[in-house]
């Protein structure tokens, strides 16, 4: 996990009830750490320490559980994420068929590195391990569109098209 | 449910089934019968999802309706077909016309000329269907589908994965009825021994040998494991039957569960498989309100349930130990063997894993016994192998071969060779744990001995084909990048080792290699395969190991000469523009990106190297080929 600075957390109170729930759910399911912390990704779209707290005191174990384990599989992250996630294949498949240079054309367009999130908050990237659709190598998601037989002049194209899809409410 | 209702279920549905398997005019006397004229299939694999077989499935249905066909005609959304690069894939039947790559627009068209009139559109269809004179051949004797034998796929592309029935009318739940009415625990272990099945997962350890193991522990609660977390880059084999046909785990985890004296069963699948716990969650609920899975299952004293556990993105988890660890809601670390699984597992109770592929197979062996599959397949390696082929090979997708089958007949028969006239280099096997074979073993029948030989693995079926332009070194290093990525860091050797050896291989791609490099990655290699902990860090150097093995000579241009062959590795390669084949379009030096490139209007232009950082964005964008790498 990268050590950046946390940004302020923005939970609100409903949140906080949805994960009281989650919670209240798995408390005595045998490892029901996993679920929980999915879960509570799923509401605040990601896992700060904050969240960890209220997880570690529902639960009644301690932070460092909880940090242990958040921060031992890739797909909790501690650090929010962009409004739309980018995400390029890099599994063998889409790797052999040039998905590097997908990776880097999404990087040079968005002036990022894979792992981080522009600063107006819009884009995120990172790199995934097979996503299964190997027959359509290479491939990148945006959210949950997926991309297949990507070329690296593609790349800037469908980003844009992410801007005007949703960017007018953002600009103001 | 009692076996009654569930023979009476398998009778109502088999017919519509059946249609799907046989064609012409007796699939067409079958058809009418089922009160439904023409059957549409399309898959809803996550691959064909990818490429829209949503939309073709909303415009299907809209275009029935608008037509009046919705009530004769049954529109299906199956599993995995196998041939993923053709996607959207759709097949109409009693015909069996295969249309590939179907787009809305097309689906216009077929349900107007095909449905409604009868001309089947010829063009659409899948060209290796079409025979010279116009008329169809059936799928099976495509070469893509000639040479496969479809055990643990048959349901795959042929069923409704959503809906109970269908699985039960192609003999669904009747090995469960058959263990629970007619044969102990013991007899179940003798004919999973006898079938000779061996683990799936990529190990091939005998399956009734573990189930044997945990059947004689000692333990009030057992567990039943269903390893869905397939972390080979590049492999999906498990996702598609999880997919295609969930019913069959459900069974053979039911299965188990009678054989080993367990209630209790997980299922643990990785997150980025959205459809597969999907449909994952409604073959359970159905299970469950059919009576197929909960108290006293099929009027037996029999209890089993299973339950859904998520990955959440660590290769290390596909390891037995370390993914019942993050069953158990922990950091998902291996832990030391013995004690095994089928001694003290999940929750320190006796437990048995297998794999998705494991499991497809069982309800079958019950079924049919063991003499059946122990016909299939080679002297020690029983059965069928399904491999997820990709990479630089012309039908990308899923295919089920009999053990033995060599890799030939893979590449150049079912993968219908290498693209754009390319030549073979090397098939890769196993993913980050497995091995390179070389084009010079090309003639190797496929089992888990052979491969193992040539210093590869079976694994769980990634097959990545490589042609000239994949670099080997570059290979290994891909796949080491991705196991220091993913090494837990629990035991030293894996950890350090694995990063020792990809800062190697770095030096050498990056033209700073010395020989005596190649002696020191194999000492070091050899040291972390035999002093982990766990089969991520003891198979991580494999990939370097075999490369070293048959591609030397590779290893060594990178060394002496700094330069990479395929011209792959960015420090060794450069672009050279031809003088004679320079029309001085100019498009180059307006494209590069960092202005390296000069020269005036019609006249040779020239690459400045010093400032050159081989994007190679001039070799792509040159209408005359007149940029080359070196």
């Amino acid at each position: 996990m990268s050590e950046k600075p946390q940004t302020t957390f923005k939970g609100t109170n409903a949140q906080a009830r949805q994960l009281q729930e989650v919670i209240a759910k798995y408390r005595h399911v045998q490892g029901g750490l996993m679920p929980i912390l999915q879960e509570a990704q799923g509401i605040y779209g990601y896992l700060p320490i904050e969240v960890q707290t209220m997880i570690a005191d529902g639960l009644d174990i301690s932070l460092s559980e909880v940090y242990g384990v958040a921060t031992f599989y890739s797909q909790f992250s501690l650090t929010p994420k962009g409004e739309h996630r980018i995400s390029v294949c890099l599994g063998t498949a889409c790797y052999v068929k040039g998905a590097d240079k997908i990776l880097e054309a999404v990087e040079k367009k968005l002036g990022i590195k894979s792992g981080e999130c522009t600063a107006d908050g819009l884009f995120s990237i990172d790199s995934c391990r097979c996503v299964g659709a190997c027959g359509l190598a290479p491939v990148m998601l945006v959210d949950d569109d997926v991309y297949g037989k990507v070329t690296p002049d593609q790349v800037p194209n469908i980003i844009d098209s992410y801007l005007t899809k949703k960017g007018g409410a953002k600009k103001v | 449910m009692t076996l009654e209702q569930l023979n009476k279920i398998k009778t109502e549905y088999e017919d519509l089934i059946k249609v799907r398997k046989i064609v012409a005019a007796e699939g067409e006397k079958l058809a009418k019968k089922t009160g439904y004229r023409k059957q549409i299939l399309v898959c809803g694999g996550t691959g064909c999802t990818s490429s829209g077989s949503k939309k073709v499935i909303e415009t299907l249905n809209a275009e029935l309706v608008k037509h009046g066909l919705e009530k004769e005609v049954l529109v299906v959304k199956t599993g995995c077909f196998g041939l993923c690069a053709l996607g959207p894939i759709m097949i109409v039947y009693p015909e069996g016309a295969f249309y590939s790559q179907a787009t809305p627009e097309g689906v216009v068209r077929i349900v107007e000329e095909h449905i409604k009139n009868g001309n089947i559109v010829t063009d659409l269809l899948y060209q290796e269907t079409v025979h010279e004179d116009g008329s169809i051949i059936s799928l099976s004797e495509t070469n893509f589908y000639k040479k496969q034998l479809r055990i643990a796929l048959r349901n795959c592309g042929v069923i409704d994965p959503e809906n109970i029935n269908e699985y039960i009318a192609t003999d669904g739940y009747q090995a469960l009825a058959k263990v629970l009415t007619s044969m102990s625990p013991d007899d179940v272990i003798n004919e999973l021994l006898a079938s000779g099945i061996r683990g799936r997962g990529g190990a091939g350890f005998p399956t009734g040998r573990k189930w044997a193991f945990a059947k004689a522990s000692e333990g009030d609660i057992k567990y039943v494991c269903c390893n869905a977390d397939e972390g080979d880059p590049g492999a999906f084999m498990d996702r598609s039957i999880l997919e295609g046909d969930p019913h069959a785990i459900i069974e053979a985890m039911a299965i188990a569960g009678y054989t080993i004296g367990a209630k209790q069963g997980y299922i643990y699948v990785r997150a980025e498989y959205p459809i597969a716990v999907q449909r994952l969650e409604i073959a359970l609920a159905q299970a469950r309100e059919a009576g197929l899975l909960g108290d006293n299952i099929l009027g037996s004293d029999f209890c089993f349930d299973i339950e859904i556990r998520l990955g959440a993105g660590a290769f290390v988890c596909g390891e037995e130990t370390a993914l019942m660890t993050s069953i158990e809601g922990r950091r998902g670390e291996p832990r030391p063997r013995p004690p095994f699984p089928a001694v003290k597992g999940l929750f320190g109770k006796p437990t048995v894993l297998n794999n998705v592929e494991t499991y497809s197979n069982i309800p079958q062996i019950i079924r049919k016994g063991a003499a059946w599959y122990s016909s299939m397949g080679t002297e020690t390696s029983k059965g069928t192998k399904v491999f997820a082929l990709g990479g630089k090979i012309t039908n990308v997708g899923l295919v089920e071969i009999p053990m033995g089958t060599t890799l030939r007949e893979i590449v150049e028969e079912i993968g219908g060779g290498i693209p754009n006239g390319k030549k073979f280099k090397a098939a890769q096997t196993g993913g980050p744990s497995g091995g390179c074979i070389p084009a010079c073993h090309i003639d190797t029948p496929i089992d888990y001995e052979h491969l193992t030989a040539l210093g590869s693995m079976m694994g769980s079926g990634g097959l990545i084909i490589m042609d000239e332009d994949t670099c080997m070194v570059d290979i290994s290093k891909f796949y080491l990048n991705f196991t220091v990525d993913e090494s837990c860091g629990k035991c030293t050797p894996c950890r350090i080792g694995t990063r020792r050896l990809l800062q190697f291989l770095e030096k050498i791609t990056s033209g700073e290699g010395e020989l005596s490099d190649l002696q020191k990655i194999e000492d070091l290699a050899n040291h972390t395969k035999t002093s982990s902990l766990c089969a991520l860090g003891q198979s991580a150097p494999n990939p370097v190991l075999s490369t070293i093995k048959y591609f030397k000579d590779e290893y060594i241009e990178h060394i002496t000469d700094k330069h990479c062959p395929a011209g792959v590795c960015k420090s060794l390669t450069q672009f050279e523009i031809i003088p004679a084949l320079c029309k001085g379009c100019t498009l180059c030096a307006r494209n590069c990106p960092v202005d390296a490139i000069s020269g005036k209007v019609k006249e040779p232009h020239v690459i400045d190297k010093s400032v050159c950082i081989k994007c190679g964005l001039c070799e792509r964008n040159c209408k005359f080929g007149a940029v080359v790498k070196k």
